[in-house]
């Protein structure tokens, strides 16, 4: 059928519009030349010598400490605030929901400034003020992905099980805990999603000591890239590919036994 | 627990939005609309009226309805074809479009710059078949472009998501009753998505309206938009009033792109993304 053989072609057009420059920059990685077109033949010294910069490091390790304690931070709070309003009414449900969509729809460079202008009336920027706004830009996915399995939460079981005895701790983590946590798991991984990509919020909050990878990257843009970047972006991306390959396929195997573990 | 009790744990939250969502909007306010004195004045506001400044206006608002209709017009066939493939798993699709987010944006831009420079990939690919090359690097072309890769997995997901819930029984209960392809098309598949197309078209033309580091790598600092402007008041001079006044502007175009689109769309509820 054309209209098949059209549309299959249709799709891999777009992957390779989407993975394209992926793979120049997976290929980069392993180029023994330190221009950006020419092939030098096959090397790993670029995977060799990324551990042996510092300032590469360095920015590694704020990068992934800013990621994951705001994902975690923002996971907590997100939680929290999304079972508190579920418990609201109309209004005050609509009034959160609505402050929660402002960091979520507002331009990226106004949120950045925003909270930069804050910030320095009242501390000096550094990895502290970056780690609050990457916490305030990143509890709105984690609600948004936490509210529908509240929502769709069967309405008196967790009334029950109080009538039946139940502590309401005990209640929660019996009853409402097991269904929402694929949304918190979903909303925490967002959130790293977001904290990881990020740039124009961490550009304006950051200090001038420290840099991110994505803030490393944009002052090399000038002198150039140095390779070591490629490298690591090519482990970043495969550890990222294996893990998420590794999520899908375990509940894609295996939808019932999950049910089951967790009665 | 009662609801009042369960209420509380929204607590923390509250606090969080009034500290770093109000009070920041609030500063920038302030910055926008007082002078180093800090008495009141309209001045920095009016600043839009600059030629410059209304120049990277218009050409951002361009660029942005260019990337926003470019994007629908890629996405929309390809929901249908995903939809087509039955996908049991629909977080498979979602995985797809989010993995590549994973690399490094800055860097995945920087590919495109490479791909598209005058002696780069494409060009080289073209000229093998015997094709002209083509000269895009920076121009507003290619910012467009850069753009366009940038935030089409935010008008796919949306759209997706709209399509899979369309039940099948519906579709088919419209062809029983006579309707061909075309007209289940126009009469269901299209209202019944509206409300991703909807907030497809925000999640891509506030970002598109609002970038600055796309027009920076692609543009080679000869596109100037309306967010370079912003940035570079901030950064590279110290006009904060005038940067404040114009991310105000800015913030009034979103804030009407946001209406706007909230008027074309019934429900707005579980349209997110994810």
């Amino acid at each position: 059928m054309v209209k098949k053989s059209l549309s299959k072609i249709y799709m891999v057009l777009i992957f390779l519009f989407l993975y394209l420059p992926i793979a120049v920059l997976i290929v980069l990685s392993f180029n023994n030349s330190i221009s950006r077109v020419h092939w030098g033949g096959f090397t790993l010294d670029w995977y060799r010598e990324l551990f042996q910069s510092e300032t590469i490091m360095s920015a590694f390790y704020t990068t992934l400490s800013i990621t994951l304690i705001s994902a975690l931070v923002s996971t907590i709070i997100g939680t929290m605030a999304a079972i508190g309003i579920s418990a609201m009414r109309k209004k005050g449900k609509a009034i959160m929901l609505g402050a929660t969509n402002i960091p979520l729809l507002n331009a990226d460079i106004v949120t950045g400034i925003s909270l930069m202008l804050l910030f320095v009336r009242f501390t000096n920027l550094g990895m502290s003020t970056v780690l609050l706004a990457h916490i305030t830009f990143n509890i709105p996915y984690v609600i948004l992905n936490v509210m529908p399995k509240l929502n769709g939460l069967p309405q008196h079981t967790y009334e029950a099980a109080l009538d039946l005895g139940a502590t309401p701790a005990y209640a929660f983590y019996k009853i409402v805990w097991p269904d929402i946590l694929p949304g918190v798991f979903s909303g925490f991984l967002m959130a790293m999603t977001m904290s990881l990509d990020d740039f124009s919020i961490t550009y304006f909050t950051k200090g001038a000591g420290i840099n991110t990878l994505s803030t490393m990257i944009y002052t090399q843009l000038r002198k150039g890239i140095l390779p070591e970047m490629y490298a690591l972006s090519t482990i970043l991306f495969l550890i990222a590919l294996l893990l998420l390959l590794l999520i899908n396929y375990r509940s894609l195997e295996h939808p019932a036994r999950h049910r089951k573990e967790r009665k | 627990m009662s609801k009042r009790k369960r209420r509380l744990f929204a607590g923390p939250y509250m606090v969080w939005i009034i500290g770093f969502t109000v009070l920041p909007i609030l500063m920038i306010l302030y910055y926008a609309f007082t002078n180093a004195d800090g008495s009141f004045t309209l001045s920095y506001l009016a600043g839009i009226g600059d030629p410059v400044h209304l120049k990277a206006l218009l050409l951002s608002l361009r660029l942005a309805v260019e990337c926003t209709v470019i994007c629908l017009i890629l996405s929309y066939p390809l929901a249908m074809i995903l939809h087509g493939l039955n996908i049991k798993k629909q977080s498979f699709v979602v995985f797809i479009f989010v993995l590549p987010m994973w690399m490094n944006f800055m860097l995945r831009i920087l590919a495109w710059q490479m791909l598209l420079a005058n002696n780069g990939i494409i060009n080289h690919l073209l000229n093998l078949l015997g094709l002209h090359s083509v000269r895009i690097l920076n121009t507003p072309t290619a910012v467009v472009f850069g753009m366009v890769y940038d935030f089409l997995p935010f008008m796919i997901l949306p759209i997706y998501n709209s399509m899979i819930r369309i039940r099948k029984d519906v579709i088919e209960a419209a062809k029983d009753l006579g309707a061909n392809d075309r007209i289940v098309f126009f009469k269901i598949i299209v209202p019944m998505t509206m409300s991703g197309v909807i907030s497809g078209i925000t999640m891509v033309f506030v970002p598109a309206l609002t970038s600055f580091v796309v027009s920076d790598l692609l543009g080679g600092g000869k596109v100037l938009l309306i967010g370079n402007v912003i940035e570079q008041s901030f950064m590279q001079g110290s006009e904060w009033n005038l940067g404040s006044g114009l991310s105000i502007v800015l913030m009034i175009f979103v804030i009407a792109s946001m209406a706007f689109m909230n008027s074309h769309s019934k429900e707005t509820e579980g349209t997110a993304v994810w």
